[in-house]
């Protein structure tokens, strides 16, 4: 079973360090190190292993070093900063373990924009050595790249022209979304398999800046001072700590604190029951709130809820449909949700409500059915009630004993979807932030009422509830899980497109139906040949 | 049957909420559709009608006289079996499904909303024949068939109630507001929307299209899920009845026909008719019209719906105990098929694609039945004359042989070459007009019509001259 759990003692691939304002983030990848067997991690190159690792250092960096306003990237090996994802893998990986792998790291990598853009945390690259594929995407990510000039060192996205697949970690969606490069002068990037050195590269705007070696370091200094200075990360503060999730690994699923994963593998179906806040140990002030820490209900489901989507994600691939349930005091979430907007300014809550953004966006990637059930005694409000709004369908119990949901200020800001709207925006297309919603905010809604607002999309009664539900579940589970991926994956993103919806929408959509074609990954496709031979194509485009 | 209940049952109703409600709710609807479309010309009198208020021998036929607004419809299921297991299909030997499996749900509600469908539509293709009844006995038997018919409805609507929740609340609704032969709503299948104008055409529709639908019901009673398995059987016990009404009308008609025919010493078809009866020839087109319209019903050749249903075990082979292979896999039947060139041909189909003309060829068997013993009574009567079933690629709709133009023997002619002759071969406007000619209510207890003659029996061991129906 794959788990994603580390902390920096564990770390075999980075090391995290720290000084202030700057933190270093060094690669050095331990070459035996391999999550599996049969490939070896050389050059700096990466598998999941290697991206676990990185997950954990970002988001220990975004809570227990709440002083680090700059991260820079580095490599720990001499000669090669990164030499992207490792082709052994990647040959040799299932199709559906390399697009979980690729979706995984595309994920971690939008968290690092996700970042910058809302918290304050800015990133540098600081390539001193051969960078190729992956390792120059994770330079992308960053806000500014810094490369050695030594008129040897070269970056490239060698992936077109060595293994014939795609620079599918946002590679070719940053280049020209992101960094705005010519894209007539991508394609010749992205043939050129020796890559670019540095005049060129910072020419065509694939870097942001050059030096000669004996002036890089000062450059990087001198960047993150900059970039340190425009950041409104505080000082001063301590950090909250994040220990191991209590969590328990059974045959019928997994238990958290506030989340049971109860899977039914005959219904390939799990229910994901979420325990809303207890009233009572609400905290109301800051201290209190960061007295709970990783404690604090709001952290707490959100890691939970990640931790889980992770493990069924890599672990339960033919679980296909997730049933989201909730239960608890519906007064209690909405008094959290008070209790959130009153501190949003704060360092930590920012954090949180980021961790809980991004968690819900990795929901919304899953390739897998989801059904928000909104029954009785549950109590979907606020941050909740957006498990329902990611869904691809929500049951409301109807009725006179029927169920509540509410809305709250969460549903109108900061836990945006990878189109950058809310939930709300996006699900009505609608052309004012609120869709119109605001003067329902913290009131309790019966299902008649949530039906015709459009904020559910069935609600029958307590008669037709159970049967309903079943042949719901049972219908859905007979379908093609493949036409159900591209289902769910074209209608949850509506509206106007974003760089990271391409990334998970076009990039990894071609770069999957690549991966499929035996021109990559065939006996004689070019992955699969990748050091052994030249390859063979099926020369008709398709 | 639950005690004191408003719907007769033995589903147990009482103890089923959500059921009694959706019910309850419909039923008013259906009572409004009966008082609009069912044979409200005769709702003042009292027939002497068969009342099923129990599934088992002794209370799946009561008889008594009721008023027609006032028929009890109840809802019945054949008794369960026990460890029923599917019969057919890739479940082999798998228990049948007392729930719809989500995956076949969609399936399941069109086949049960396709066949109930029918059962309404025939009450209102034949609401105007009771002003020409040929006698009160007939007239009982139509009222009979209309009754039951809507009781079949109450049937598939129960189980779109049971098992489908919302979207069977829905089809159930839409089931009351397509209408036969209504321009913006008609009924599903294209038969069901044509009016039944004469008592010739009824014994034909329940001889040839009622036996359709029996087989229909064969093939359901086979399904894997249970509860429409057991609708479907109980249902085929009320069919029969139909089917009698079908068999022996068109054997009355044929009785009269070679009475006249005896009484006159003459078989000159114009004389047959000017003493009132119907003719051997005309009564042969009118066979010629019915059975190629119903071999329609059983759907094309080849058929990947077929194929599927019987591979997810919903509808099987009539009388599936009967065959060898259950799976039906790597068999194939050899099909009739239209060259293209002005022939014919053979086409082999997988079995499972083929399973509409399998059922399709069990039926046509069984329809020579009676069209032999009509022949025996011809014979014996001393006539050369026979009747006969045409070929199905005769008059064809729906299949290959749809506008291919082919006359009875199956001889494939010229559009021109068909529509000369066609009025030999398929009953014309003009015979339209002799037969409805013939049809003049005849009310009086006991007497007939001149264009039938009377059954062997009463109904329910009464005398012929019972008063069935106390207009």
């Amino acid at each position: 079973m794959i788990t994603f759990d580390t902390q920096p003692a564990h770390y075999q691939h980075w090391r995290l360090s720290s000084k202030g304002a700057v933190a270093r983030l060094a690669l050095d990848v331990a070459e035996e190190g391999g999550l599996d067997e049969g490939y070896r991690l050389k050059l700096n190159s990466y598998d999941l292993g290697v991206d676990i690792e990185l997950a954990d250092a970002l988001n220990r960096i975004r809570f227990e070093h709440p002083e680090v306003r700059v991260v820079i990237f580095e490599s720990g090996k001499e000669r090669v900063f990164c030499a992207g994802a490792n082709i052994g893998m990647l040959a040799r990986a299932s199709h559906p373990a390399k697009v979980d792998f690729c979706r995984f790291t595309n994920e971690t990598r939008g968290g690092i924009e996700d970042s910058s853009r809302k918290s304050g945390l800015k990133f540098i690259a600081a390539i001193k050595g051969a960078c190729a594929g992956g390792g120059y995407e994770l330079a992308l990510c960053c806000d500014e790249i810094l490369m050695v000039d030594d008129r040897s060192t070269t970056i490239s996205l060698p992936e077109v022209p060595l293994l014939g697949v795609l620079p599918g970690t946002g590679g070719l969606t940053r280049l020209t979304e992101k960094r705005r490069v010519r894209r007539d002068l991508a394609d010749l990037f992205c043939t050129t398999a020796e890559g670019v050195r540095a005049p060129r590269a910072k020419d065509w705007g694939l870097v942001d800046f050059a030096a000669a070696p004996g002036e890089f370091d000062a450059l990087v200094a001198a960047r993150a001072r900059a970039l340190a200075e425009g950041s409104d990360r505080p000082s001063g503060e301590d950090g909250v700590a994040l220990p191991p999730l209590a969590r328990r690994i059974g045959e019928g699923g997994y238990r958290y604190s506030h989340l049971k994963v109860a899977i039914a593998r005959e219904k390939r179906a799990a229910t994901l029951l979420f325990a809303g806040p207890e009233e009572s140990r609400l905290a109301e002030n800051i201290d209190g709130i960061l007295k709970a820490g990783a404690l604090w209900w709001p952290l707490a489901v959100a890691r939970e809820l990640d931790d889980a989507l992770l493990l069924l994600r890599a672990n339960e691939p033919e679980i296909g449909t997730l049933l989201l349930k909730t239960e608890g005091s519906l007064p209690a979430v909405l008094h959290c949700e008070e209790i959130i907007e009153r501190h949003r300014g704060h360092w930590f809550v920012r954090e949180v409500i980021g961790f809980l953004r991004r968690a819900l966006q990795r929901l919304e990637v899953t390739p897998k059915t989801l059904f928000a059930l909104i029954d009785k005694g549950s109590c979907f409000a606020g941050t909740l009630f957006e498990l329902a709004l990611a869904a691809d369908r929500s049951y409301m119990l109807g009725g006179r004993e029927g169920a509540r949901i509410a809305l709250g200020p969460r549903n109108f800001g900061g836990l945006e979807l990878l189109n950058g709207a809310t939930r709300l925006k996006s699900r009505f297309r609608a052309l004012a932030p609120d869709a119109g919603l605001s003067p329902l905010c913290g009131t309790p809604l019966e299902a008649e009422e949530a039906l015709a607002k459009g904020l559910v999309t069935l609600a029958p009664d307590e008669l037709d509830w159970e049967e309903e539900i079943r042949l719901a579940i049972e219908e859905r589970a007979s379908l093609s899980p493949d036409a159900l991926s591209g289902l769910e994956a074209n209608l949850r993103f509506a509206g106007a497109e974003s760089l990271e919806t391409k990334v998970f929408g076009r990039l990894s959509a071609w770069q999957n139906w690549i991966f499929a074609r035996p021109n990559a990954t065939g006996e004689k496709g070019a992955l699969k040949s990748y050091g052994g031979g030249r390859p063979s194509f099926d020369w008709r485009r398709a | 049957m639950d005690g004191g209940e408003r719907i007769p049952n033995n589903v147990g109703l009482g103890q089923n909420q959500s059921l009694k409600r959706a019910l309850e709710h419909w039923q008013p609807h259906f009572c409004e559709w009966w008082r609009q479309l069912g044979p409200t010309d005769f709702f003042a009198g009292e027939v002497y009608l068969r009342t099923a208020v129990g599934a088992d021998a002794k209370s799946w036929a009561r008889y008594g006289l009721v008023r027609l607004p006032e028929y009890r419809w109840g809802i019945f299921l054949a008794p369960g079996e026990a460890d029923r297991r599917i019969g057919f299909g890739d479940d082999f030997g798998l228990p049948v499904w007392q729930q719809v499996p989500g995956e076949h749900r969609a399936a399941l509600r069109r086949l049960i909303v396709t066949q109930a469908d029918t059962e309404p539509a025939s009450v209102e293709q034949q609401r105007g024949l009771g002003h020409s009844c040929p006698s009160l006995y007939d007239l009982r038997n139509l009222f009979q068939i209309n009754v039951e018919e809507a009781r079949h409805l109450w049937a598939m609507v129960y189980l779109l109630h049971a098992h489908f929740g919302r979207d069977g609340r829905e089809e159930a609704e839409a089931l009351l507001e397509r209408h036969s032969g209504d321009r913006d709503r008609p009924r599903i299948l294209a038969t069901f929307n044509e009016p039944i104008e004469d008592w010739l055409s009824l014994f034909m529709f329940t001889y040839f299209t009622d036996r359709d639908g029996k087989y229909q019901l064969k093939s359901l009673a086979e399904s894997a899920f249970d509860p429409l398995s057991r609708t479907a059987r109980f249902m085929l016990t009320e069919e029969g009845h139909h089917l009698f009404v079908g068999d022996s009308g068109l054997s009355r008609v044929v009785r009269r026909s070679l009475e006249v025919m005896r009484d006159n010493a003459s078989d000159d078809p114009q004389r047959v008719r000017d003493r009132g009866a119907v003719d051997l020839p005309t009564f042969q087109r009118y066979i010629n019209f019915w059975f190629s319209s119903s071999l329609d019903l059983f759907g094309a050749e080849i058929s990947s719906n077929a194929a599927s249903y019987f591979a997810s075990g919903l509808k099987g082979r009539p009388d599936e105990a009967r065959y060898q292979d259950h799976r039906a896999l790597g068999e194939a039947l050899l099909l009739d098929k239209p060259d293209g060139k002005g022939g014919a041909g053979k086409e082999e189909a997988p079995l499972r694609n083929a399973m509409n003309e399998v059922a399709r060829r069990a039926y046509v068997k069984e329809c020579g039945v009676g069209v032999e013993r009509w022949n025996r009574l011809i014979e014996k009567a001393g006539h050369e004359f026979r009747l006969s079933l045409p070929s199905p690629r005769f008059h064809r709709a729906i299949g290959f042989w749809a506008g291919v133009f082919a006359d009875p023997e199956g001889k494939i002619l010229s559009a021109g070459a068909f529509s000369a002759r066609r009025a030999e071969w398929l009953p014309s406007a003009e015979d339209r007009a002799f037969v409805k000619s013939l049809m003049r209510a005849v009310v009086e207890p006991g007497k007939m019509a001149g264009w039938v003659a009377p059954p062997v029996h009463g109904v329910d061991h009464l005398p012929l001259d019972y008063e069935y129906v106390r207009l």
